[in-house]
């Protein structure tokens, strides 16, 4: 977007010079088995060629599942890849590709993945690109690998929130899951937390302090426009968005204590889902709507309960540990995301759901706020790393490790948006 | 921000003060008091009445003006609490009952009670615990008189540290109910 006017040889310049605000990430551990792949420069125009590669790469690395091969010399998608050299340098997959200059600034880039042990070609898509949407190309480009490789989507092409808190500042943030072309959506001078996408990706709910006191609001991403979806008195926050979109479940003090209700997300129509006599709070859906997952200190300590959308009993689902909170329930449903305290240290569990077995995934100290990407491969949170907030990730099975951080400001907040359709 | 707050009813009081002082002529719409401009030839002399008023203590306890007083308890608007706790202690009841009686004798002041924790553990569930010591604070402030219209308690949470260092004398000043009047937020 913001490259729209500039020529492509600049856009690719100018990428390369990353923003001092940009988050950096840094790769802190790998997957036991990656599968070896070659990713062959582009033929075709240079610069833009170059810009395409450099990214895929990255993303792919990044991902902590594959290993990248050197090809040893470029490859155009129409021409068959070396096979046999390719297998002699280890490669089980090859990519290569061409990107032609069309009229108007535009580019068509053809790719071709084919399997280096089969001799197969395993897709050949094409992409029409402007100079300006280089690298939302290339993680197009890096999706249709890694999930023609690895049978589940990629990420690559979907956005990042979070809170970048620099002196007497706050920003809302929106980026790329690699942690590029960073916008801010809203700046305060007054604390915002709890981010959450909704299920199209199109808008953002928070808490914003802004009038003093926290009230949660809807932000349209797309035009900057946004509503109050919840502002009683007392305290509003914790908002959770319903499978649909159509709704929110929040957390309202207008009654008492922090307690849960549901609001349509235009902000009409508020009522209560839950009522203990202590603290109710951070609600989420489970993906197929059936139940609210919630942190609540009903029995004298914070733990994981659950309850049917539909009203009914309370489950209790976490019994380990006397602080267990920020319940995140996996894309698939299956397993549940959350914050344990052992010993003064809050670390980020998950929990198979069926078989009740919890993994600690982390060995930090101060983990917050975790996050699924939408194919549940990673998890997002916040943590600390020498005083200063910063964003992590780790694979569900705990291999691989990210650390995602801006230079001189505490990054927090995190929130994973929805797959691109 | 407070500062500026103060500094105007306290710059419109000094006026007030200094013109009641009354070295300065009448302003010139208004009439010369006791003196009429009549055309008559005999001038009936009077000497126009002084009432005295009898002056009260320096500042009324309860008034505005003694919620920034450093020497009224009034000034003092934290309520401490222990770790995980949103009990008032008994140490705070003075301060309540001063806080109380100030709202009962302004019934169109508002207060708004800002409930905070410390930055251990997940910031919504912080919001929570602020949210039961800012209420905790409320239901003290109600049971001592303060009405419930004049009174909202909300919750900072963490997000808002008087003290930024990780060490319990730093979160034992996070863990506060702060309490703030019309005006003031």
């Amino acid at each position: 977007m913001r490259f729209r006017r500039l020529i492509p040889a600049c856009a690719a310049l100018a990428f390369s010079f990353a923003a001092q605000a940009q988050l950096t990430v840094e790769i802190t551990g790998a997957g036991a088995n990656r599968l070896p792949v070659a990713i062959a420069d582009f033929t075709g125009e240079r610069i833009v060629a170059q810009a395409l590669t450099s990214v895929v790469r990255a993303d792919l690395e990044r991902s902590g599942l594959f290993s990248l091969i050197d090809a040893g010399s470029p490859l155009a998608d129409s021409t068959t890849p070396p096979f046999e050299d390719l297998k002699a340098r280890g490669a089980d997959a090859v990519v290569g590709g061409s990107v032609t200059g069309m009229e108007q600034g535009r580019y068509e880039t053809r790719v071709r993945l084919s399997d280096v042990q089969k001799q197969a070609v395993l897709g050949n898509p094409a992409f029409l690109h402007t100079g300006a949407q280089l690298r939302a190309t290339a993680h197009r480009i890096a999706d249709y690998v890694y999930e023609k490789l690895t049978g589940e989507p990629g990420v690559f092409s979907t956005r990042i929130a979070y809170v970048v808190k620099s002196t007497g500042r706050y920003e809302l943030k929106i980026a790329d899951a690699d942690g590029s072309n960073d916008q801010a959506a809203l700046a305060s001078r007054e604390p915002i937390i709890s981010p959450t996408w909704s299920p199209d990706g199109a808008k953002l709910a928070y808490v914003s302090f802004e009038a003093k006191k926290p009230v949660v609001y809807v932000h349209d991403l797309a035009s900057g426009r946004r509503h109050v979806a919840a502002n009683f008195k007392g305290s509003n926050s914790a908002p959770a968005w319903s499978p649909d979109g159509k709704q929110l479940a929040v957390v309202l003090t207008k009654d008492g204590s922090s307690q849960l209700y549901l609001v349509n997300a235009d902000g009409s129509g508020v009522t209560r889902i839950a009522t203990s006599s202590g603290i109710d709070t951070e609600p989420r859906w489970s993906p197929d709507g059936q139940h609210i997952y919630f942190t609540s200190d009903r029995g004298g300590s914070p733990q994981i309960y659950r309850i049917a959308t539909t009203g009914g009993n309370v489950e209790r689902v976490t019994f380990e540990g006397n602080y267990n909170v920020t319940p995140r329930l996996s894309p698939d449903g299956k397993s549940l995301a959350f914050i344990a305290r052992n010993g003064g240290r809050f670390q980020l569990a998950l929990m198979d759901l069926a078989t009740k077995q919890t993994m600690i995934l982390t060995d930090s100290a101060k983990d917050e706020s975790p996050s699924f990407a939408p194919n549940g491969r990673m998890i997002l949170y916040a943590t600390e790393i020498g005083g200063r907030g910063v964003l992590a990730a780790v694979s569900s099975d705990g291999r691989v490790k990210q650390k995602l951080s801006v230079q001189a400001a505490d990054v927090r907040e995190p929130a994973w948006g929805p797959l691109v359709r | 921000m407070r500062a500026r707050h103060l500094t105007l009813p306290l710059l419109s009081a000094l006026t007030l003060l200094l013109a009641a002082c009354g070295s300065q002529p009448p302003a010139p719409e208004q009439n010369p008091a006791g003196v009429e401009s009549r055309t008559p030839s005999g001038v009936k002399v009077e000497t126009p009445a002084v009432k005295p008023v009898t002056p009260g203590p320096a500042i009324d306890p309860y008034s505005i003006a003694a919620l920034k007083d450093p020497k009224s308890p009034l000034s003092k608007r934290s309520i401490y609490f222990d770790y995980d706790s949103y009990v008032v202690k008994g140490e705070f009841q003075s301060l309540l009952t001063a806080h109380s009686r100030f709202l009962a004798a302004n019934p169109k002041m508002k207060m708004l009670i800002q409930g905070n924790a410390d930055e251990r553990g997940s910031r919504e569930y912080n919001l929570a615990l602020g949210q039961k010591r800012a209420d905790a604070v409320r239901k003290a402030l109600a049971l001592l008189g303060a009405k419930e219209e004049q009174v909202e308690a909300v919750s900072l949470g963490e997000e808002k540290p008087a003290c930024t260092e990780a060490t319990e004398e730093c979160w034992a000043k996070n863990r506060r109910g702060d309490m703030l009047y019309s005006g003031e937020f």
